[in-house]
C-alpha cells in the first residue's frame, strides 16, 4: 500500500514577486515540528502503541530470521517442499494478477461506461471479497467447485483451487483502483481525439490505456501482494498438499506449529521483503502520477 | 466517449457479469441455500450450540475491542499526519499502511515472537506482571488490531485534507481551545468518514482468521472465534454447523457492505 | 496605539514574507493593508491574530503583549477570505459559537441554572447580531443554503459576537463577484461607523482600500512602503511603487504623473512643455484616452473628458504640447523602475 499522504506538491517560491504564491500557509517542505504539548503527547502514545503492535513484532521476525545468517535462509529455501511452495505461490500470484489486470479493467469499464439493469448490484457484489471472512470465502468456493459441485467440477485440493481462492480475494483491487480514475477521465479528450480523426482502437491505445496504466499498475501490485500473503481462503479449499497445493503462508504456519520459529521467521521475512518492495513500487508509481497530474 | 460496437459492449458486459457471478454471487448463494436446506431448524440448533454461541461472543468481544482501539488510534494519527509537521512524518505515513500488505500468518508469527510467555522478547515480563498475551484474548485483540490498523486512517485522512483547516482556525480565533475545536468542529466534519472506517474495520475484525489462529492457540470454548470454529467444524464433518456459522458471518459482512454503500453518497456530499 | 507590530520577521523556507516589519495601527479606525499578492500582508494579519507564528519580533494588542499568546487568547475576531463557516452548524449556531465557548466551554452540565441564564443571554446577543448583518430570517438555515455575500456577513457577525478588541479581515470580499463586493464594502464602512471596533483588513484592490479605509498601509516585498490617509497616499505618494499601485501612471519628461493630471494643448502655452504627436485616440464612455508620441520617443498616456478633448480639437496625427498640471502628484521616474505589480 502506498503512503496515506500523497507527496505534497511543494511550490518553490518563484524569483519574481509577481509569480509568488501567497505565503499563507507554511509549505509542507519545512521539516520543523509544529507539535504542541498536547499533540506531542498524543503522538508519543500513538507511537508507543504502534511500536508494540507493529514495529517491534516485525523487527522480531527479521531479527529471528537474521540470527541464522545466510546459511539458514539458503537451507530453508533449498528445502524442496519450501521451494515448491514458493514457486507455486509466486506463479499463482502472477497468474491471478494477470487475470485481474484484464478482467478487473473490463469490470471497471463496464461499471463506469455501460448502463444496464442490475449494475448497482454488481457494484456492491464486487466488494463482497473485501468484507467476507477469508475462511468463509474458502467454504463459499467449495460449495460451487468442491465435491458436491452443481457444475460437476471437482477442483478442491488441486492447483485450480489455489487460483480460484486467490482470484476471489483479489478481485476488488484492480476494479476499485481503476474505477475512480476512469470516472474522472475527461470525455473531452476522447472526443478531441475522435475529432482529429483517431479511430476507436487508436483512442483506446493512445489515450485511454496510458491514463489508466498507473491505476492498473497500482491495483496489480496490491493484488499481487495480497495473493502472495493469502492464507485463510486456502485452508479448506486447497487441502494444503505438500508439493501440490501448499502455499508459502501454509508453509510458515507448519513451521510455527512444529515449533521451528527460526525457519518460519526466515520464510516470513522473505514475504515481508516482498510486501515492502510492493509498497515502495506503489509509492513511486503514485508519486509519478501525482507529478503528472 | 468511445462508443463500442454493440457486440463488443455485450461481450464485455457478459464477461464482467459472468466472472463475478461464477466467482462470487453463485458460490455465496449456494452457502445461503445450504444453510436452509435443513430448514430453519439447523440455524436455530447452531445458535443454541454452546460452542457456537461462545465463539460468536468471543468474536464480538475481540472485534469490539479492536475496533475501539483502532478508532482512537486511527483518528489521533490521522489528525497528527494532516494537521501537524514533525520529523519522520513521511516515514510514519508509509509505515501505517504496512499491515495491509503483511500476511496474517506473518502477523501471527511476529506477535508470537515478541509476546509468547516462554521465549518472547516481552512475553515473560508481561506474564510476570500477570498479563498473558499469547493464547489469550489480549493477543487476539492485538492480532485483530494489527490487520485492521490502517482502515480508519485511510478513510479519515483524505477527508481531513479535503476540509482544510479554515474552520478550525476560525474556531481558535473565537476562543476555542484544542479539545473544544476538535470536539465541536473537526469531529462533526469527519463523522461519516469515521463511521465508514469503523464499519470497514468491523468487517475486517470479525473475519480475521490466520493471525488469530496463531496467537489464540485455537482452544475450543476458550479462544476459538467464529472463523476458527468454521474451520474446526468443517474439518470435523459437522458441515451443517460450519455452513450455518458462515451464513451468519456472511450476513454480518453483507450488512456492513450495505451500510457502507448507504454511507458513501453522504460522505461524498 | 491599538496594535503595535515590532520587528516581525517571517520566513517560509528561503522566502522572506516579512522582513523586520514595524507598524502602529491606531485604535477605533478602519485600516487597510494594501499591496500586491505575496507581499506579506496576509501573513502579517495572521501573525497579529496568532494563526501563524513569527520567527522574530513582537505584537501587542491594546497595550498587552500578545507575542506568545495562542489565537484563542488574543481576543481578536478574524474573518477569512473563504468564510470558514462551520458547515454543520446553523447560521445562529455559527454566530453563537464564540459566546458558547466563552460562557461555559461546553463543560457545564445542561441542568445547571447558570447554563440556562447563559443560553438566554447568548440567544439575545445572536438575535441582535443577525439583525445587524441583516440575516435574521436565515437564523435556522445551514451555511450551504446562503449566498457567498450572506456567508461572509454571517462570518462577520460570528467574529463580532465575542466583542473582540480588534477585528481582522483577510481579503474579506476577494471570493465574491464584483457587484456583491461593492455592496459589502459600503456596508462594511457603515457597520464600522456603527460599532467602532478597531478593524484591519487586507486587500490587493486599491479601489477597495481608497473607498473604505480611514488609513492605508501599503505593503510590498515584506516592507512598509507608505502609511497615510487615502487622500494623502493618492496625492503625495512616497515613491513610484505607491504611485503606481494606487492608480494609473504615465511618464512625461522624466516624471511619473497620473494621466488625468496632464494638460494638453495644440499650441505651446507654457515653457518646458513637451512636444509630440497624437498616435492613437480611444473613447471609453465619457472619457478619451490619447496616446502621444513625444519627440524624445516617449509614449505618454493622457486622459481627458470628451468635452475637453473636443474643445482642444484632438485628432490622430495632430501635434500637441504636454505639461503636468500645477499641483499634480509627480514622482521622479527612476532609471530602473521597480516592478509595480
Amino acid at each position: 500500500m502506498t503512503s496515506v499522504l500523497t507527496a505534497p506538491a511543494v511550490e518553490p517560491p518563484a524569483a519574481s514577486p509577481r509569480g509568488r504564491r501567497r505565503a499563507r500557509r507554511s509549505p509542507r517542505s519545512a521539516p520543523r515540528s509544529t507539535l504542541t504539548r498536547g499533540s506531542a503527547l498524543g503522538l508519543g502514545i500513538a507511537m508507543v502503541w504502534f511500536s508494540l503492535l507493529v514495529l517491534i513484532p516485525l523487527t522480531a521476525v527479521v531479527a529471528t530470521a537474521g540470527e541464522g545468517g545466510w546459511d539458514r535462509y539458503l537451507s530453508v529455501l533449498r528445502n524442496d517442499q519450501t521451494w515448491a511452495a514458493v514457486t507455486l505461490t509466486v506463479g499463482q500470484a502472477l497468474l491471478v494478477t494477470a487475470l485481474n489486470v484484464v478482467v478487473g479493467t473490463v469490470i471497471a469499464w463496464v461499471l463506469v461506461r455501460d448502463r444496464f439493469w442490475g449494475k448497482a448490484a454488481l457494484d456492491v457484489v464486487i466488494d463482497v471479497p473485501f468484507a467476507l471472512p477469508t475462511i468463509v470465502a474458502g467454504l463459499v468456493l467449495l460449495s460451487l467447485y468442491g465435491p458436491n459441485s452443481p457444475l460437476g467440477v471437482h477442483w478442491a485440493f488441486t492447483e485450480h483451487a489455489v487460483t480460484l481462492a486467490l482470484a476471489f480475494v483479489t478481485l476488488p483491487f484492480v476494479v476499485r483502483t481503476v474505477q475512480p480514475v476512469l470516472e474522472e477521465l475527461e470525455v473531452d479528450v476522447e472526443e478531441a481525439a475522435a475529432s482529429l480523426g483517431a479511430r476507436r482502437g487508436t483512442i483506446l491505445r493512445r489515450i485511454l490505456l496510458p491514463s489508466l496504466a498507473p491505476a492498473i499498475a497500482a491495483g496489480a501490485a496490491l493484488s499481487f501482494a495480497r495473493a502472495i500473503s493469502e492464507y485463510g481462503s486456502l485452508v479448506l479449499l486447497s487441502g494444503n498438499r505438500p508439493y501440490e497445493t501448499e502455499v508459502v503462508s501454509v508453509r510458515v504456519l507448519t513451521f510455527i506449529e512444529n515449533g521451528n520459529t527460526a525457519s518460519a521467521a526466515a520464510l516470513a521475512s522473505v514475504m515481508l521483503a516482498i510486501a515492502l518492495v510492493v509498497i515502495v513500487a506503489l509509492d513511486l508509481v503514485q508519486r509519478r502520477v501525482a507529478r503528472r497530474g | 466517449m468511445v462508443e463500442l460496437s454493440t457486440p463488443v459492449r455485450w461481450g464485455l458486459r457478459l464477461l464482467a457479469i459472468g466472472y463475478v457471478f461464477f466467482l462470487i454471487a453463485w458460490p455465496v448463494g449456494l452457502v445461503v441455500k445450504h444453510t436452509f436446506t435443513g430448514g430453519l431448524g439447523v440455524l436455530a440448533d447452531t445458535l443454541t450450540d454452546e460452542s457456537v454461541a461462545g465463539a460468536l461472543r468471543l468474536t464480538a468481544m475481540v472485534a469490539t475491542w479492536a475496533v475501539l482501539i483502532n478508532l482512537v488510534f486511527g483518528v489521533t494519527i490521522s489528525v497528527l499526519l494532516v494537521r501537524y509537521e514533525f520529523p519522520g512524518k513521511r516515514v510514519l505515513s508509509a509505515l501505517i499502511d504496512l499491515p495491509l500488505s503483511v500476511s496474517p500468518v506473518v502477523v501471527g508469527l511476529a506477535l508470537l515472537l515478541v509476546y509468547n510467555g516462554r521465549t518472547g522478547w516481552f512475553g515473560p515480563t508481561a506474564e510476570g506482571a500477570g498479563l498473558t498475551v499469547i493464547f489469550d484474548s489480549p493477543g487476539m485483540v492485538m492480532a485483530t488490531c494489527f490487520v485492521a490498523l490502517p482502515l480508519v486512517i485511510r478513510e479519515v485522512v483524505p477527508v481531513l485534507v479535503e476540509i482544510g483547516d479554515d474552520q478550525e482556525q476560525a474556531a481558535r480565533s473565537l476562543g476555542a481551545g484544542a479539545v473544544q475545536t476538535f470536539r465541536r468542529i473537526t469531529l462533526p466534519s469527519i463523522k461519516w468518514a469515521v463511521v465508514y472506517g469503523v464499519v470497514l474495520s468491523l468487517a475486517r475484525s470479525l473475519g480475521e482468521f490466520g493471525a488469530v489462529k496463531i496467537v489464540s492457540g485455537n482452544i475450543t470454548g476458550r479462544t476459538q472465534t467464529a472463523t476458527l470454529l468454521v474451520e474446526a467444524k468443517y474439518q470435523n464433518f459437522q458441515q451443517e454447523t460450519a455452513y450455518a456459522t458462515s451464513f451468519l458471518l456472511i450476513l454480518v459482512s453483507i450488512a456492513c457492505l450495505v451500510v457502507v454503500a448507504f454511507l458513501r453518497p453522504r460522505a461524498a456530499r | 496605539m491599538s496594535i503595535e507590530v515590532r520587528g516581525i520577521t517571517k520566513r517560509f523556507g528561503d522566502f522572506v514574507a516579512l522582513d523586520d516589519f514595524n507598524v502602529l495601527l491606531p485604535s477605533g479606525q478602519l485600516t487597510a493593508l494594501l499591496g500586491p499578492s505575496g507581499g506579506g500582508k496576509s501573513t502579517l494579519l495572521r501573525i497579529i491574530a496568532g494563526l501563524d507564528r513569527a520567527d522574530a519580533g513582537s505584537v501587542s494588542i491594546e497595550g498587552v503583549d500578545a507575542t506568545g499568546l495562542p489565537a484563542q487568547k488574543r481576543d481578536v475576531g478574524f474573518v477569512f477570505q473563504h468564510y470558514a463557516v462551520f458547515k454543520h452548524l446553523t447560521v445562529a449556531k455559527n454566530v453563537a459559537f464564540g459566546l458558547e465557548i466563552r460562557a461555559h466551554g461546553g463543560l457545564r452540565p445542561p441542568w445547571a441554572a447558570q447554563r440556562r441564564a447563559d443560553r438566554a443571554r447568548i440567544d439575545r446577543r445572536v438575535a441582535e447580531l443577525l439583525e445587524l448583518v441583516h440575516l435574521s430570517q436565515f437564523a435556522d438555515r445551514l451555511p450551504s443554503q446562503l449566498s457567498g455575500g450572506q456567508r461572509q456577513r454571517m462570518a462577520l457577525a460570528r467574529a463580532l459576537a465575542v466583542e473582540p478588541k480588534v477585528l481582522l479581515l483577510d481579503e474579506p470580499f476577494g471570493a465574491l463577484d464584483a457587484k456583491v463586493r461593492k455592496e459589502l464594502r459600503e456596508w462594511l464602512r457603515r457597520l464600522h461607523d456603527e460599532v467602532h471596533v478597531t478593524t484591519v483588513f487586507v486587500t490587493h484592490d486599491q479601489e477597495e482600500a481608497l473607498e473604505v479605509a480611514d488609513e492605508i498601509v501599503v505593503i510590498n516585498d515584506g516592507r512598509v512602503e507608505q502609511i497615510g490617509t487615502p487622500d494623502r497616499l493618492y496625492d503625495e505618494p512616497a515613491n513610484d511603487f505607491v504611485m503606481g499601485f494606487l492608480g494609473d501612471v504615465t511618464r512625461v519628461n522624466g516624471q511619473l504623473v497620473r494621466p488625468h493630471d496632464i494638460d494638453i494643448s495644440r499650441v505651446p502655452l507654457l515653457a518646458g512643455a513637451v512636444e509630440g504627436t497624437v498616435a492613437r485616440l480611444l473613447r471609453v464612455g465619457f472619457e478619451v484616452r490619447a496616446t502621444v508620441l513625444t519627440d524624445d520617443g516617449e509614449e505618454v498616456l493622457v486622459q481627458l473628458t470628451r468635452t475637453h478633448a473636443r474643445a482642444v480639437g484632438l485628432e490622430e496625427g495632430v501635434t500637441v504640447w504636454l505639461t503636468p498640471v500645477t499641483g499634480a502628484a509627480t514622482v521622479p521616474a527612476l532609471p530602473s523602475m521597480r516592478s509595480a505589480g
